[in-house]
């Protein structure tokens, strides 16, 4: 058997690179992209545990964040194409109508 | 032995959220049925809704202190819930009122905005029911994908597309951060459950997980409470959204955020206060620091208004800092009477809102003394309570939580939190003199609606009921403490 170690070291990779991507980034899609890749490494870590310690509950929860991601991308595509459709740009550094 | 279906003593527990769920559908569908001129049918059926619910959830008031645990520990109904409950349930009507006139101002009369706000109403309930990890993180993304679609609810406005997407990049990267720390608690105690977790808390088996799961669970919620440094999102969704929906996330949204911080803080991580403790007395400061100096400068009423609910954010902190009784007794007390005087002060923008104007600029408010007497009166008490001077429910809220500081020796923070009332003063007086010494530019006189009398009738009441009858209100902040979140 593989030691969970590695399971949560890759995991905690996925979420950096995850992070990453959401900051230093400029396209809208892509941003979205790196979310779902960090809600991926928390699947692979519930998981992990789950297995680790032989209780269910973390694969229940895994199951709820896809469909939790599978709503919230339904939301952001929905608002992504509105913005796409009045804006003409998918470059979140062009989006600055309201000032920072 | 479990079994498929919950038997009807667990149903009553969320019967407030079934019945909320429930017309939030039927309004879906009753809107096909209504012609254009009947859309405040919608309106009425929400209202209906939501005194179903409040109806239900009185039947549960009498709770005992430790709480009802509900489908094996998944929720838990204590006094907590309870008032957060009815918090949520009065900021929704209030919404709703204020919302009807607005909405046909912008010709976007539809019953989704209805249905959303149920469901986000819903989403709240279950966050602060949850004692569950499952439970907490659907009830908030129930909440923050209702919040989503309400923001850019205006499809047509610029302005309201880009709120809604920064404000969907920057949840769902907090909520990513939320559930990262979540898969940390669940690998410490092998258990969703915020009891086990706590226990697992005791005597941790490593050093790196809780600071792990600490720093990324505070992370998350920090985002949604919008506290400095993750607060950046606030000032632009407040000022593109759709004026009740802005009342709507500064306030119920807030207190809901607050309400799982508060469970999780207290019963997670309690043990590990010397830790954190320090970190959001920081965060607190810096939260303050931050909205009061940055509001000095704005012009917008609405971004003016975001950046001084940030600073209330610091310190309804404080009150988690200081940690004692009357600390918790003054972020409830806080954020109940946040709920009334911000709602409040932003129904009095919506009415300035017609065709053609947007009427969010400080010069909008210009002469309304003239314009409208009433409003420009009541506009005044709300921006007092906001600035925490008596005789309003903000001065008690702010001096429960100097109390509290001043209790638990953090003396430092005490004299920085009164400090930042000075500038506080000097934003909101600005509105007041805009409002009051300004030439009126434009001659209309806003009216006010009946729904929207009944709306400001119930914030100023509050507002000031609050200090000058304070004795049922401040037992209503007590009675939420008796849950089993304080030890």
């Amino acid at each position: 058997m593989v030691s969970p170690s590695y399971y949560l070291t890759l995991s905690a990779i996925l979420f950096g690179l995850g992070v990453i991507g959401f900051l230093f980034k400029r396209n809208i899609i892509t941003l979205f992209m790196s979310i779902e890749l960090m809600l991926n490494a928390v699947n692979l870590a519930f998981v992990t545990f789950s297995r680790q310690w032989g209780e269910l509950s973390g694969q229940v929860y895994v199951f709820f964040v896809i469909i939790v991601a599978a709503a919230e991308a339904a939301v952001g595509l929905a608002i992504i194409l509105l913005l796409a459709r009045n804006r003409q740009t998918l470059n979140v550094e062009r989006i600055n109508l309201l000032k920072l | 032995m479990p079994t498929l279906f919950p038997n009807p003593e667990e149903l009553a527990l969320i019967l407030p959220q079934i019945w909320l769920a429930a017309f939030g559908l039927a309004i879906l569908l009753l809107d096909f049925l209504l012609g254009p001129r009947q859309k405040w049918v919608n309106a009425f059926g929400a209202l209906l809704g939501v005194a179903a619910s409040g109806v239900a959830l009185w039947r549960l008031r009498g709770v005992h202190a430790v709480g009802v645990p509900g489908f094996g520990g998944a929720i838990v109904v204590d006094p907590f819930f309870v008032f957060f409950g009815f918090l949520f349930l009065a900021s929704t009507a209030l919404v709703i009122l204020l919302s009807v006139r607005y909405l046909e101002v912008e010709e976007e009369h539809r019953g989704e905005y209805y249905a959303l706000m149920l469901f986000a109403t819903v989403g709240m309930m279950f966050l602060a029911a949850g004692t569950d990890l499952v439970v907490i993180f659907v009830a908030l993304e129930t909440m923050a994908a209702s919040f989503y679609v309400l923001t850019g609810y205006l499809r047509r406005d610029k302005r309201s597309n880009e709120a809604a997407l920064k404000y969907l990049l920057l949840g769902a990267f907090s909520s990513g951060l939320l559930a990262y720390g979540f898969s940390v608690l669940y690998g410490m105690a092998g258990s969703t459950r915020l009891t086990e977790i706590g226990y697992a808390f005791r005597t941790p088996s490593n050093e790196i997980f809780p600071v792990v799961a600490l720093v990324a669970v505070a992370a998350g919620l920090f985002f949604k409470v919008a506290a400095v440094p993750f607060h950046q999102w606030a000032p632009d969704v407040y000022e593109g959204a759709p004026t009740p929906v802005t009342a709507y996330v500064s306030v119920a949204s807030k207190a809901a955020s607050f309400a799982v911080l508060m469970r999780l803080f207290l019963v997670v991580f309690e043990p590990m206060r010397a830790n954190w403790e320090l970190l959001l007395g920081g965060i607190a400061l810096a939260t303050m620091t931050w909205g009061n100096l940055a509001a000095l400068t704005q012009t917008n009423v609405k971004r003016l208004l975001a950046y001084s609910s940030i600073a209330h954010v610091g310190y309804i902190l404080l009150g988690l800092v200081a940690g004692n009784e009357t600390g918790l007794k003054g972020m409830a007390f806080y954020l109940f009477a946040y709920a009334f005087m911000n709602t409040g002060a932003f129904a009095i923008v919506i009415l300035l809102r017609r065709k053609g104007v947007i009427g969010d600029e400080l010069d909008d408010m210009n002469g309304l003394i003239y314009r409208n007497p009433t409003a420009a009166v009541l506009m005044v008490i709300f921006l007092i309570s906001l600035a925490g001077i008596p005789p309003t429910a903000g001065f008690l809220g702010k001096y429960f939580i100097f109390l509290s500081l001043i209790e638990s020796q953090h003396y430092l923070l005490a004299v920085f939190a009164v400090l930042y009332i000075v500038p506080a003063v000097y934003y909101y007086f600005r509105i007041v003199v805009h409002m009051w010494l300004r030439e009126a530019t434009d001659a209309t006189r806003p009216a006010i609606s009946p729904a929207q009398a009944v709306a400001l009738a119930a914030c100023t009441l509050v507002t000031l009921g609050a200090l000058l009858y304070a004795e049922p209100f401040v037992r209503l902040a007590t009675y939420s403490l008796l849950g089993s979140v304080v030890r």
